[in-house]
């Protein structure tokens, strides 16, 4: 089927069966579609809450962002393609430099990821929705408003100008007065609402909606990490909400708390913000690991080696995650035996990834490998993240951490696992997905085309990198000298960094063309093994016209998936024991609403208002965001049962 | 509901542990010229929030034994409680906000953040349970169980647990040492 459709030698499902169930009875599908559907207004595109219509509204919004903040990074690249360069002044310098990094952390690829998570979970599961679907549409707004109330500090001027860490004192008031910093403050409290949001979606959906007969232990390992990551942020983000609510009292109600003079300490902005910071990171890439581990398997025709031994490794980074923090301090003059203990966990830390590495290796070296697209990226993240693993291992030895710290070796580490790794994964995942959620085959050529560019852009831009640093150039300086001679490394970088803008927009082009063009893609196209590719490409509004009962880990490949009850009377989906997803009944879920996008308006009028000193304005906001809170959470009949909970 | 209890349970945990870390980091604490807080108010909106507690475990079984009257009855009285712990710690502040500001030092900054967002999540838990009592009211709350009545008074219970972690820390802990 896929030799003459897609293009794509190697390749076909395994099994003529492995098509959508329900399909041959019309009438059923008629009856669903009126149950699940959308309708084709306004108002009701608004309202709605189809985990697929806002998956892909997250995944959008995060690739404009991602635009943005590139657009940031090839202005930096322009700026230190030569020495004593003038083009930007300083103060822009600042602004760019910082708002390229939190655009990439908090507003692409955090974001970008929770969106494939959103789309794909309940397919994965065989599930009709999210377990909290109007939840996910207030994550959505509140996402859109953050990302636009933070890039509204552009208009006056005054973006954000600290380093995505913003360290203290240099980030209080009266090292940087204006309202650059309250825009970072402000902005990521509230997007932080919308990520804590999600994480508890996810973590209800993926332990109580999976389809009867789903265990834990069959559960696709994507889901692993994404019930990894949505743990890491419940644990981890209070600690950064502390950290921000603390600065913004400290800048603008002058309490103490970051204030050496009054008894307060720098260093404990760093511990809040590391705390946090340090999970952020194995959030936005264990997803990624999560995408090769859908991907490899599927593309080597076996199931992936050492699925247990993959799924606790994912699960004992996220833990472990939590005790590295210092090692982004070891230069702030703490303790011998504080840093000797967490150097410690720095190392230890490889270990479950390298688990994970040699599983991949593993499953190539018994399979059969076809290279198509997502093949590929998924074999460029694996090179990549394991040159950023490498040099991430250096800089847990102290002594090397000293040398390396504030250069550029620690840029082209921080982009070989986030970049390299996580964004090149992403890409492999929207290779692999987009031909579910579009229904078409992507341009195989222009696709490797894009591939080809993005590989040899990125290494080109960032492995040079290492060598700059190492013979000394600071991160986050806006120039440097002639006399460094730091000059053809910075070119070269800069070269490189416009080839990969080059393979990226197009990459993004040939993505989005396959919306309306190229061969149709069939159910399932790659023939891969897991439950999303049972159902229609595009996925009708209901998911799967029955509940599919599932007995396998790979339940395509094995046929060993049956046909379940329809559940066609109301918005139904099947609720299962946590850890062995036995049945236990169908539950209801909430209709479209419009509350969960009232309450996202309210908040950023509220964050608005405590950004411009308007406190009766703000305090309205709030409360106008309790009362739409009550109203939401009234139900809409007596008959409705409330949504299940963790 | 138990996952946004753990992320709030961790967000009270990081202020502590902030106030500890500058507590060691400080010659003297609460710092030279400060007083240590007085016990006897605290002492009463302790009682009053234990009470409260209780009074809702008796409330909440009579909502399952469907005996209405004493769920609406045992739900305001745990309103009435939690109100004068608010109005007590409105008294505490006035007295103390005369010889003290939040401005003053680290020790100030932290101890009104604390006891006061610990405030501010008491008064949203009174309207949490003044919401659920409304549901129950106009019969859209089912006994015997109801997530909407469980929800509301397991994040009651929360914010008295919390509290009881505050008295040690910032009340009683300074006269340890």
């Amino acid at each position: 089927m896929l030799a003459s459709d897609g293009g794509v030698s190697g390749l076909r499902p395994v099994s003529s069966a492995a098509d959508d169930i329900g399909r041959g009875d019309p009438a059923l599908s008629t009856r669903l579609t009126a149950l699940w559907e959308t309708p084709d207004t306004w108002v009701a595109r608004i309202a709605t809450v189809d985990h697929k219509t806002l998956g892909k509204r997250y995944v959008y919004t995060a690739f404009v962002f991602f635009v943005l903040g590139g657009i940031e990074a090839l202005l930096i690249r322009l700026q230190l393609a030569r020495p004593d360069n003038t083009l930007i002044s300083p103060n822009a310098y600042n602004q760019l430099m910082t708002m390229h990094g939190v655009t990439m952390m908090f507003l692409f690829i955090q974001p970008v990821l929770s969106g494939f998570s959103f789309y794909l979970t309940p397919l994965m599961i065989g599930a009709r929705e999210l377990a909290f679907p109007r939840l996910n549409a207030f994550s959505y707004y509140a996402f859109l408003l953050a990302g636009v109330f933070m890039y509204a500090s552009f208009a006056i001027g005054q973006a954000p100008n600290a380093g995505w860490f913003n360290y203290t004192p240099l980030a209080d008031a009266v090292h940087d007065p204006g309202r650059n910093i309250d825009f970072y403050v402000l902005g990521l409290l509230f997007l932080g609402t919308s990520t804590t949001a999600g994480a508890f979606n996810s973590i209800v959906t993926i332990l109580k909606l999976r389809a009867p007969g789903m265990s834990l232990s069959t559960m696709p390992l994507f889901l692993w990490s994404s019930l990894t990551v949505s743990f890491a942020v419940v644990f981890s983000m209070p600690a950064f909400t502390v950290a921000l609510g603390f600065l913004e009292l400290e800048r603008q109600w002058h309490f103490a708390f970051f204030d050496a003079a009054r008894g307060g300490s720098a260093l404990l902005w760093q511990h809040l913000f590391w705390v946090f910071a340090h999970p952020w990171v194995y959030i936005v890439f264990l997803p990624a690991t999560g995408m090769l581990s859908m991907v490899i398997p599927t593309f080597c025709r076996r199931p992936i080696t050492g699925h247990t031994y993959v799924a606790l490794s994912t699960v004992a980074t996220g833990a472990i995650g939590f005790g590295v923090w210092v090692h982004h301090m070891f230069a702030t003059g703490l303790p011998q035996l504080e840093m000797s203990f967490f150097g410690g966990a720095s190392m230890l830390i490889s270990i479950p990834s390298a688990v994970t590495i040699f599983a991949w290796l593993a499953t190539m070296w018994y399979g059969r490998v076809v290279l198509a697209t997502p093949m590929l990226f998924a074999l460029a993240f694996i090179v990549q993240f394991v040159i950023g693993g490498v040099s991430g291992v250096m800089t847990a030895a102290i002594p090397f951490d000293w040398q390396a710290t504030d250069t550029y070796f620690i840029v082209a580490h921080i982009h070989y696992v986030l970049l390299g790794g996580s964004v090149f994964g992403l890409f492999a995942g929207a290779y692999y997905w987009a031909p579910k959620a579009y229904g078409h085959m992507p341009n195989e050529a222009v696709s490797k085309l894009a591939f080809w560019l993005m590989f040899v852009g990125f290494n080109v831009g960032f492995f040079p990198m290492h060598m700059s640093g190492l013979l000394g150039m600071p991160r986050r300086v806006y120039t440097y000298a002639a006399s460094s001679g730091l000059a053809g490394l910075n070119l070269i970088s800069t070269v490189g960094a416009y080839l990969l803008a080059i393979g990226i927009a197009i990459g993004l082009w040939s993505l989005y063309r396959c919306r309306s063009h190229g061969p149709a893609a069939g159910a399932n196209p790659w023939g891969a093994a897991s439950l999303e590719w049972l159902t229609t490409s595009p996925p009708r509004p209901f998911n799967f016209a029955h509940v599919p009962l599932v007995d396998s880990r790979h339940p395509l490949w094995d046929g060993a998936y049956s046909v379940g009850p329809s559940l066609d009377g109301a918005r139904l989906s099947p609720l299962t024991t946590a850890v062995d997803g036995e049945p236990v009944a169908p539950i209801a879920l909430p209709e479209d609403n419009v509350w969960s996008v009232a309450i996202a308006v309210a908040m950023l009028v509220a964050f608005a208002a405590l950004l411009a000193r308007i406190d009766v304005l703000a305090a309205a906001g709030f409360v106008t965001t309790l009362l739409c809170l009550a109203r939401w959470m009234w139900p809409a009949s007596a008959h409705t049962p409330a949504a299940a909970e963790a | 509901m138990t996952l946004f209890l753990i992320n709030e349970g961790t967000l009270f945990a990081c202020l502590v542990s902030s106030y500890f870390y500058l507590a060691l980091r400080n010659p003297a604490w609460p710092p030279a010229g400060v007083e240590k807080p007085s016990l006897p108010i605290p002492a009463v909106m302790t009682a009053l929030l234990l009470s409260s507690s209780g009074v809702l475990v008796i409330a909440e079984r009579g909502f399952a034994a469907r005996r209405r009257l004493r769920y609406r009855v045992g739900v305001l009285l745990t309103i009435a409680l939690g109100t004068a712990f608010l109005v007590l710690q409105g008294v505490e502040y006035a007295d103390k906000l005369e010889r003290l500001r939040p401005s003053q030092n680290s020790y100030a900054s932290l101890f009104y953040t604390i006891t006061g967002l610990h405030g501010v999540h008491v008064a949203f838990g009174l309207l949490f349970l003044l919401w659920a009592l409304l549901r129950e009211v106009r019969n859209t709350a089912h006994p015997p169980k109801s997530l909407a009545i469980s929800n509301a008074s397991w994040y009651w219970h929360f914010v008295d647990g919390v509290w009881l972690v505050i008295v040690t820390s910032l009340y009683l802990s300074p006269r340890w040492s």
